[in-house]
């Protein structure tokens, strides 16, 4: 029997899951897929809000400043790659100026610290590359660009080391009521405990309907990206928001963690949660946005179009509530989700002990995570870790410069690794101009050399994202179809 | 029936007709070379056959080899079949003949890298 | 990390490029080389290439990739040459006197090494999906012809049971004849461009002779599956290369094999301030193959891509052989030598070298152009100075683009050049 048991493993049930392994408690976290951060939470625009966006009067108003903060602290105990970089709401014309204004109010009025406005003269000073027809734009210091991927798995590698049991390929089909405990059904098994958590993304919709009447509608909302090469150079020093309008809050120009650039996203809804394709027209749109205001956008040095399906929905607001008896719903999370999701899971477990958990602190919990990020080494410490272990002198992924080192590294924080984006996630081998054409083979060798599996099973991404189909030299007749 | 052959002798590639109720002869041949190539190509087109077998290397699991000469191309199907079926023993040297005289096509299968 | 050998040459690479070179600077005189190779083998690319037709014209017959290197390799074995291999070239510093080299491999760790010269002979990376922007699903079945080369060749892996190829170029072509031999089913090879990338000889004996359709004006508009490739659509394109809407068609595959252009890899040479050519992605080198950094010069695919790897060992040779005039004289370069610029007319991709130093041209030099378009018929090729000039002209009975073209330049013709530039174009 669980204490608790979290279903979905994205930032939110991850938050909730580190939270919970403070204490002297049996938790479980489910996730449908065969990695973690497989939801909204892989592919999104990795940006910690300042907190000037939302409605005051919004869940989301009311945690996102807390969330920022939190996740500047979060970034240093977990080792997150982050950058703040600061953000710019950037207007063309009075009108523009107006809205820009009236954020600065709803910043003010969420608690977001060190705004500042600035004329065109200081948004040039500060993005020399950006549209000379801005004519000046809301500053906002405290905010920046993370690791979304990291954000999450660190969070889960932790809650794992500390206790928490992980189940991956675990698809919630049911929610049974015992009285006193509830029986968590899953296409393949079934798992009794006493609290559970729905965390399930887009997906918390479903979660909620199978025990409670709905009461809200997911609109999963697609948005597209592209990730164009450093190559360039950076081309924004910081986050690039045009002025949001009632349609949408516009394609964004970002820095990211790796120096590149990221571009997007755009937002269509779509009937199909898992769509994640990306399209000509949509492409097509968002490049002609961003090059409006930073013209000098080069998108033939595009390494990666990718899409995230978002859960927004009909209620403009987090979900955060009990659905049934000892069933807590943090459901409905879209943007500002990964900024706030520390404070969801903060927020969650207060209720969960104002429902009766008991939360016993364990004396010798450890929350920090530290992980060799061998080319940002001093040369000293490079000789040291080499001294360490040799295989970090072995470069497998050429454009990110990741050894060999730190993937094994990877393999060996507690949670199972069985595809190339999953090694990805971690180290970010296969995130440069080459999409892993060169250290895909390499990485397919050292998974199945490290886990024992065959390669013929080692994944791309999900399950039945198979690479390998077979070996030559089987014996079997070749086909030919002439000769 | 006459047939249309591209000719590869060089990169500009004429499109020969061949004529084989006329002695095969040919026409749309920019040089002299492209006569004997289109008349082959008809006859008895050949080619040099490339592949891998199964090899017990330190470092590597497969070998490359190669057909020392053309063979026909209706071959190459069954010569496959033959190259499937080999299981090399490290290490081997460029060279080293692995199929004498495969299918009695004259053609030796042999190793075209070193490995230990 | 600590400085350890001083070298007078380091070549980063050891493929064909950086093979002829170590081996003809060796032969100019040089002792201690270096040759510094990130794979567990000498031969680079070549090693993958197990299909033959290299070789005709530096050897006069047709070997398969590897015996074409294991050619180089032999050699190696009564020189001086040293090699590293697994070991990764980390950045590349340039000052006046010396080039500084990190490494770092397992065995020894970071290291530094000095030299006086530097040849950049690291090769290319194959453009991928993502740079020409096809949309639709990211699943797995989506793979580059040179990673599938080394899945198959190197590893004896199979990467696809029902296989579409997108371009035309030699690598795809001959991937399309090694799938099918090994079992697969190769539905069709789609082709952007009007014309065929590779060569002919690859069409007739890799689609031909297994009845492989090839479609040119057409590409693929949509990848399809979730998880692994379940099919593509695939349209014709206007001569703009827009897809025409009414012409889709439907494969269903469970792989796709991308053979769409190959790029010079550079980042170490432009970290280390070597200025780039944003025609080639290669270095903008002179006559001698040095590039804008004194003592560091380049050879090979990382200066431009090539379709014949005989004219890649030629270019080393002639690397290898500057680099060695450098190291021993501290260059052939006359002081403050006449720079001759060369321009590519409209019809002529680009040109390497891109500039000349007149007088260190000793009796001739040798051109690379590639053209822009397929001529079936018989042209010219013109050479005019800054004055409209014409100074040299060269016949050819046809030129492609897939076929990298040379001409070569007597001093004499080039001492009468005036306003120091020549412009290079193609006349039918």
């Amino acid at each position: 029997m669980h204490d608790v048991l979290i279903i979905g493993a994205g930032c939110v049930g991850s938050c909730v899951a580190y939270e919970l392994s403070k204490y002297n408690l049996n938790v479980l976290l489910l996730d449908k897929e065969n990695d973690v951060a497989l939801g909204a939470s892989r592919a999104n625009t990795a940006i910690v809000h300042g907190g000037y966006d939302p409605d005051p009067n919004t869940l989301m108003g009311k945690y996102n400043v807390r969330g920022a903060k939190k996740c500047m602290e979060l970034v240093e105990t977990l080792d997150i790659e982050f950058r703040k970089t600061g953000s710019l709401v950037v207007a063309f014309n009075d009108k523009e100026m107006e809205t820009v204004k009236q954020t600065y109010e709803r910043g003010l009025a969420n608690g977001c610290p060190n705004m500042e406005i600035w004329d065109a003269e200081q948004v040039h000073a500060h993005e020399p590359n950006i549209s000379k027809d801005i004519i000046g734009a809301l500053w906002v210091p405290e905010s920046g660009v993370m690791n979304p991927w990291e954000f999450t798995i660190s969070h889960v590698e932790v809650a794992v080391r500390e206790g928490v049991d992980l189940e991956l390929n675990q698809k919630v089909v049911d929610l049974i009521d015992q009285g006193d405990s509830w029986l968590v059904k899953t296409e393949t098994d079934e798992f009794e405990t006493k609290y559970v958590v729905n965390a399930a993304g887009v997906h918390s919709d479903e979660i909620h309907n199978l025990v409670a009447e709905p009461a809200y509608a997911i609109h999963p909302t697609r948005g597209q990206y592209y990730l164009l090469d450093r190559s360039q150079g950076e081309i924004v020093n910081s986050v690039i928001f045009p002025t949001p309008n009632e349609q949408t809050k516009g394609i964004l120009v970002s820095p990211t963690i790796h120096f590149h650039t990221l571009v997007g996203p755009d937002a269509e809804r779509i009937p199909d949660k898992e769509d994640t394709s990306t399209t000509r027209d949509g492409l097509d749109y968002i490049a002609g946005e961003a090059t409006r205001c930073v013209p000098g956008l080069n998108f033939r040095t595009n390494i990666r179009n990718y899409a995230g399906v978002r859960a927004n929905s009909d209620l403009n607001d987090f979900f955060v509530d009990f659905i049934a008896r000892d069933i807590l719903e943090l459901g409905a999370i879209k943007s500002p989700g990964l900024t706030c999701s520390p404070v969801l899971a903060e927020e969650g477990v207060k209720m969960l002990k104002e429902k009766g958990l008991k939360l016993e602190e364990k004396s010798n919990w450890d929350g920090t995570r530290k992980v060799t990020r061998f080319k940002t080494l001093s040369p000293e410490d490079k000789q040291k870790a080499l001294e360490r272990n040799p295989k970090y002198g072995r470069v497998i992924c050429r454009c990110e410069h990741i050894t060999e080192g730190e993937i094994i590294d990877a393999l060996e924080r507690g949670m199972p690794v069985t595809s190339l984006d999953a090694v990805k996630r971690r180290c970010g081998t296969g995130m440069g101009r080459c999409q892993g054409g060169f250290c895909g083979p390499r990485i397919v060798e050292i998974l199945a050399r490290e886990t024992g599996i065959d390669v013929e099973d080692v994944l791309q991404d999900k399950l039945g994202s198979y690479i390998i189909t077979g070996r030559t030299k089987t014996n079997e007749k070749p086909e030919v179809t002439k000769s | 029936m006459k047939q249309e052959v591209i000719c590869v002798i060089c990169p500009r590639g004429c499109r020969l007709t061949v004529d084989p109720e006329n002695d095969y002869k040919v026409t749309g041949n920019f040089c002299a070379k492209g006569v004997p190539y289109g008349k082959a190509e008809l006859i008895n087109p050949t080619r040099v056959v490339t592949s891998t077998v199964k090899i017990d290397g330190e470092k590597i699991t497969r070998c490359p080899v190669k057909t020392d000469q053309a063979i026909p191309k209706k071959e190459i199907k069954n010569i496959m079949q033959e190259i499937n079926q080999v299981n090399l023993n490290a290490p081997v040297k460029a060279g080293d003949i692995v199929i004498q005289n495969i299918l009695n096509t004259d053609a030796n299968l042999v190793v075209t890298r070193d490995i230990d | 990390m600590k400085q350890i050998k001083e070298y007078e040459l380091i070549i980063i690479g050891g493929g064909p490029a950086g093979l002829g070179a170590a081996l003809s600077a060796h032969q100019n005189g040089l002792k201690d080389i270096l040759i510094v190779e990130r794979d567990i083998f000498l031969g680079g690319i070549l090693n993958q290439c197990i299909h033959n037709g290299f070789g005709l014209h530096y050897f006069g017959e047709e070997l398969t990739g590897p015996e074409y290197s294991q050619r180089f390799i032999d050699q190696l074995e009564d020189t001086s040459i040293e090699v590293k291999l697994d070991t990764m070239a980390m950045n590349l510093e340039n000052t006046e006197d010396y080039r500084f080299v990190h490494i770092m491999n397992m065995e020894e760790g970071y290291q530094i090494l000095k030299a006086k010269a530097v040849i950049l002979a690291m090769g290319c990376r194959e453009r991928t999906r993502m740079q020409i922007q096809i949309p639709g699903t990211r699943a797995s079945g989506i793979i580059l012809a040179g990673q599938a080369q080394q899945y198959v060749n190197l590893e004896g892996l199979m990467i696809g049971k029902k296989v579409i190829v997108l371009g035309s170029g030699d690598v795809g072509l001959i991937m399309a004849r090694r799938l099918t031999l090994e079992g697969a089913e190769v539905v069709a090879c789609v082709e952007v461009m009007p014309h065929l990338g590779g060569l002919n000889r690859n069409y007739v004996q890799c689609l031909k002779d297994f009845d492989i359709p090839l479609y040119l004006s057409h590409t693929i508009t949509n990848i399809r599956g979730q998880r692994r490739v379940e099919g593509v659509t695939v349209q014709e394109v206007d001569s703009n290369g827009k897809p025409i809407p009414g012409t889709e068609k439907d494969y269903d595959v469970d792989t796709v094999l991308l053979s769409v252009g190959l790029i010079p890899e550079n980042e170490l040479s432009s970290e280390a301030g070597v200025e780039l050519d944003p025609r080639t992605s290669g270095p903008i080198v002179y006559e001698n193959d040095e590039t804008s950094s004194p003592g560091i010069f380049a050879c090979g695919n990382v200066l431009h891509v090539h379709d014949l790897v005989d004219h890649v060992t030629e270019e080393a040779e002639a690397a290898g052989y500057a680099a060695a005039c450098y190291v021993k004289d501290g260059g052939c370069v006359t002081e403050n030598a006449t720079r001759i610029e060369l321009k590519p007319d409209s019809n002529i991709t680009y040109t390497v070298p891109q500039h000349i130093r007149l007088e260190d041209i000793e009796k001739n030099v040798r051109i690379y152009f590639r053209v822009r378009q397929n001529y079936h018929d018989p042209v010219q090729v013109l050479v005019r100075d800054g004055n409209n000039n014409q100074i040299a002209k060269f016949k050819r009975p046809y030129m492609f683009p897939g076929e990298m073209e040379n001409i070569r330049l007597p001093r004499q013709l080039l001492d009468r050049v005036v306003g120091n530039e020549l412009t290079i174009s193609v006349e039918e």
